[in-house]
């Protein structure tokens, strides 16, 4: 048995994972979403390398929903390390003026699973990391770290290879891929308590502050710019509110918070009574809609 | 730090491990607000009699859900005040055994289920080899459903015997048995009032305070190289996770499996620089001066590791296809995966009692032993000295599944003439790298005739075309290959036999082989056409041997015909003219060129 703690122990089971698929994987590329998990898969990335710079491009899939904060902290953080960061944007959503507001479910399907598909076909990845967790979501909770997909990127869920000890089978035909994720076994809190001891930046939204918000069907929507349209009755008010989760903005609900320090951050996460998925409104569609995204090609 | 304890649920299906499993995670309040919720909702919908199913708290696939099972390992997070944990829910279907050791093989410890109506059954039995298998050494025997036998002492300790003797063969630490119902809730989080003749803790206070830490059987440092880092001419780091021991800057250290030494010049752990660093711990050492190491080597200073091409295995079977003697896969153990032949299929292990029994081939979900021999020499330990050196998985090489997952247990010398057959690149790969159909063209015909001139010809013909081609003549190799071989006709029999074989080796090089030999006898020639199949071209130059005496090159009809030299072709042996020769030349009748033209024209017709 080790003598490292539980977040040594995790963080060197993530960069295991990282260099195994630099070692074994033809084309890798690391997803990179700007939330805090994505932050802390880099930092990871940064870290299983050095001095060697990751040896593999990131990629951001774009919706251009995103709050802008978001985009800017994107640009500084591949400025600062000086790593390649793709961006994909679904250019046919866009000419068809592809929506959160009026396009529901298929709006996700287009703008996030299409792009990303879409992403992984143009540069020919064979594996894409990402920064889901295991406790996310009772799907995931399932699911491979090394998770194989087929031609068409589809997840299936009935027939997951074996996955022994740290034996990780990376082999694959033409046309198949893998999604890696190296942050399976770890918990929103030990995302935080690793944030604070490594002293990763995170994007400013996840801290509380003033916010210009309105209320819709029981979330808090932050009005992140003029192409969110309000409903009668609807009225913009400033609430100190803090995300945690990040997303599309119109999609992602903010909750009232005086937690302005990681410390703060923390004490709340630890006594929260809801799971953080609750704040991505597209969840609550239906029981197994994230198994069905899944199996179409979201990450 | 609280301590962390990976642990899962097992059994057969149906004893209740997920609904133990939720129980545990709802009394603990361990579940978020939105998760309970959602939980009495589905519930209602669809549980038994409306009470709260907790097994929906991990049932996440819709298939799951919709046939009431589990189908694969779900994962749980959770922590009390005295520890942290990480469970893996595992499925009791034999279908889905696999999945069962999937979650195992991550496990330090294992909750195994029994219905106490229905006692130890086969599945139980084959569970609790598959834990000890893949390294599980502590087995938490929860006798599940004690409410549905009124609380029986007796059906519980009579359980606990059939337990205790089915592990008594197995290499464990520590054993508890514990009365529980998940249902109800009976000795979960506390002590049962309708147990009172139990004495020890209930489950999670028990899962709180028990010790798995492994007795440490290597403590030399070890670290499988994962990969070599050279982002600039001063720096190379070879990168991996320390598996064993602990290393410091200046240790003189190994590497397996060339041997060579070498002094380290700085560690990095986890991207920092440091003056040492210990097991578990993600690394990147530099040497002090250029040593060759690749991925799949080993950093170490120990000398109790293994360096073999050859071992014996057990490995659970774990594919729709079966397992069958001269099967390739691919192996990896640490961080090296290389190709691989399951050579021998030793026993299988019976699941009841332990015992072996040989057979000839692995049915899925079988435990076999086996001898498997690798394309080359690999690092590794005994799994039970060392899981990171000693676990092996196979992969097939066409669908890419992980057939097999396995322990090594021993190295074995390679004694019975098992030599490794590389069948990654085949005769058709190399062939249609060069472009072209591999043929022998067997020139057959009297001493004399004229066909190694002729052979000659048509090879500088293909090559000037871009083929690429080899010429055996016959006269040439009774000087090397064949000097053992005098004109017997037996002697004559196995010049034929191995120019044919030689011929093979050369076709499956892709390359156009061109054989000259006097090949007198049709039988011969039909055993050259046996191994050689549909690429043998026999080309029959029948030149008249009145023409071929006058020529006599090499004046060997001349003392045949003094007698000097007896047995020889068509003076004083026969010559069988072939009846369906694919191309017929008699040499007589043209020049040198047109004879080549006339050949070559044919040549190419087979060739396109």
């Amino acid at each position: 048995m080790s003598k490292l703690t539980h977040l040594d122990q995790l963080e060197a089971e993530a960069i295991y994972i990282i260099r195994e698929v630099a070692a074994e994987c033809e084309n890798p590329v690391m997803l990179y979403s700007i939330g805090k998990d994505s932050s802390v898969m880099l930092h990871l990335a940064i870290k299983a390398f050095y001095p060697e710079k990751p040896p593999f491009p990131f990629m951001h899939v774009n919706t251009t929903w995103k709050f802008k904060e978001m985009i800017e902290f994107r640009d500084q953080v591949a400025k600062k390390h000086g790593i390649t960061m793709i961006e994909q944007i679904n250019e046919e959503g866009i000419k068809q003026g592809i929506n959160p507001f009026d396009y529901g479910a298929s709006y996700t399907d287009i703008m996030k699973t299409q792009a990303l598909k879409q992403g992984l076909d143009k540069y020919g990845f064979t594996a894409a990391f990402g920064g889901a967790r295991r406790d996310e979501e009772k799907s995931r909770a399932k699911e491979r770290i090394f998770s194989f997909r087929n031609k068409n990127h589809a997840w299936d869920p009935k027939n997951q290879r074996p996955e022994m000890w740290k034996l990780y089978n990376t082999s694959i035909n033409k046309g198949e891929s893998i999604r890696v994720f190296p942050l399976s076994n770890w918990t929103e809190k030990d995302i935080w308590q690793y944030i604070k001891r490594e002293n990763i930046e995170i994007v400013p939204l996840y801290f509380a502050k003033e916010r210009p918000v309105v209320e819709r069907e029981g979330n808090i929507i932050m009005v992140d710019d003029d192409r969110m349209k309000l409903a009668s009755g609807e009225k913009v008010e400033m609430k100190k509110i803090r995300f945690r989760t990040l997303g599309c903005y119109p999609l992602t609900g903010g909750v009232e918070s005086e937690a302005d320090t990681l410390d703060e951050i923390i004490e709340e996460t630890l006594s929260a009574i809801s799971s953080e998925r609750t704040s991505r409104v597209i969840d609550h569609e239906a029981k197994g809609s994230m198994e069905r995204r899944k199996r179409e090609g979201y990450f | 730090m609280k301590s962390l304890l990976k642990f899962i649920t097992c059994g057969s299906v149906d004893d209740g491990k997920t609904t133990l499993i939720g129980h545990m995670l709802f009394e603990a309040k361990l579940i978020f607000a939105d998760q309970a919720k959602s939980l009495e909702l589905d519930s209602k919908a669809g549980s038994r009699e409306g009470r709260i199913d907790y097994s929906f708290l991990l049932d996440g696939l819709i298939a799951e859900r919709e046939q009431g099972i589990t189908i694969d390992v779900a994962y749980r997070y959770f922590t009390t005040e005295k520890r942290s944990f990480i469970v893996a829910d595992t499925p009791g279907h034999e279908e889905y055994t696999r999945n069962m050791a999937v979650g195992a093989s991550f496990a330090d410890l294992a909750v195994l289920l029994v219905d106490a109506s229905k006692g130890v059954i086969t599945q139980t039995k084959r569970h609790a080899r598959i834990c000890a298998l893949m390294g599980i050494k502590h087995i938490v025997l929860a006798v599940n459903k004690m409410d549905l036998v009124d609380y029986d002492q007796e059906r519980y300790e009579h359980i606990k015997q059939d337990f205790e003797e089915l592990v008594s063969n197995l290499d464990l630490e520590s054993v508890r048995v514990i009365p529980v119902s998940a249902t109800e809730g009976d000795n979960i989080i506390k002590k049962s009032q309708n147990t009172l003749w139990y004495k020890e803790k209930a489950l999670l206070p028990y899962l709180e305070s028990i010790e798995v830490k492994q007795k440490v059987k290597r403590d030399k440092f070890l670290m499988p190289v994962q990969r070599v880092s050279r982002p600039n001419h001063t720096f190379r780091g070879f990168q991996g996770q320390v598996e064993a021991g602990t290393i410091h800057v200046g240790d003189e250290i190994f590497v397996l499996p060339s041997h060579e030494k070498a002094k380290v010049k700085s560690i990095l752990v986890s991207g920092k620089e440091e003056n040492s660093a210990v097991y578990g711990q993600p690394v990147t050492i530099q040497l002090d001066h250029e040593v060759d190491v690749s991925r799949g080597d080993v950093l170490t200073i120990s000398k109790e590791l293994k360096v073999a091409d050859m071992l014996t295995a057990t490995v659970l079977w774990m594919d729709d296809k079966e397992l069958v003697e001269g099967q390739n896969y691919l192996i990896k153990v640490g961080t090296k995966t290389l190709p691989c032949m399951v050579v021998t299929i030793k026993n299988q292990i019976n699941i009841n009692n332990g015992l072996k029994t040989p057979v000839d081939k692995g049915i899925k979900n079988e435990m076999i032993e086996c001898e498997i021999a690798l394309s080359e020499s690999i690092v590794f330990d005994r799994f039970e000295n060392n899981e990171a050196m000693g676990g092996l998985i196979l992969i097939d090489r066409v669908s890419n599944m992980t057939s097999a997952c396995g322990i090594i247990e021993q190295s074995v010398n390679r004694s019975n003439n098992v030599i490794w057959q590389e069948t990654d690149v085949t005769r058709e790969i190399r062939a249609t790298q060069k472009g072209q159909i591999p043929l022998t063209l067997w020139f057959t015909g009297l001493s004399g005739s004229g066909k190694s001139t002729l052979a000659n010809e048509v090879e500088k013909r293909l090559v000037a075309r871009g083929f690429h081609t080899m010429l055996l003549d016959g006269d040439n190799l009774r000087h090397g290959l064949n000097k053992d071989l005098g004109f017997k006709e037996t002697d004559r029999t196995e010049n034929v036999r191995r120019m044919a074989e030689v011929s093979k080796l050369i076709n499956e090089a892709g390359l156009i082989s061109m054989v000259s030999l006097i090949s007198p006898f049709k039988k011969d020639r039909d055993d050259a056409r046996e191994i050689l199949g549909d690429s043998y071209i026999e080309i029959y130059v029948n030149t008249p041997l009145k023409e071929c005496e006058k020529r006599d090159p090499k004046g060997l009809y001349k003392k045949a015909r003094s007698g000097e030299i007896s047995k020889f072709t068509g003076i004083s042996s026969v010559y069988e003219p072939p009846e369906k020769p694919h191309i017929q030349i008699d040499t007589s009748k043209y020049t040198l060129e047109e004879a080549t033209d006339l050949v070559m024209k044919q040549v190419l017709e087979y060739l396109s």
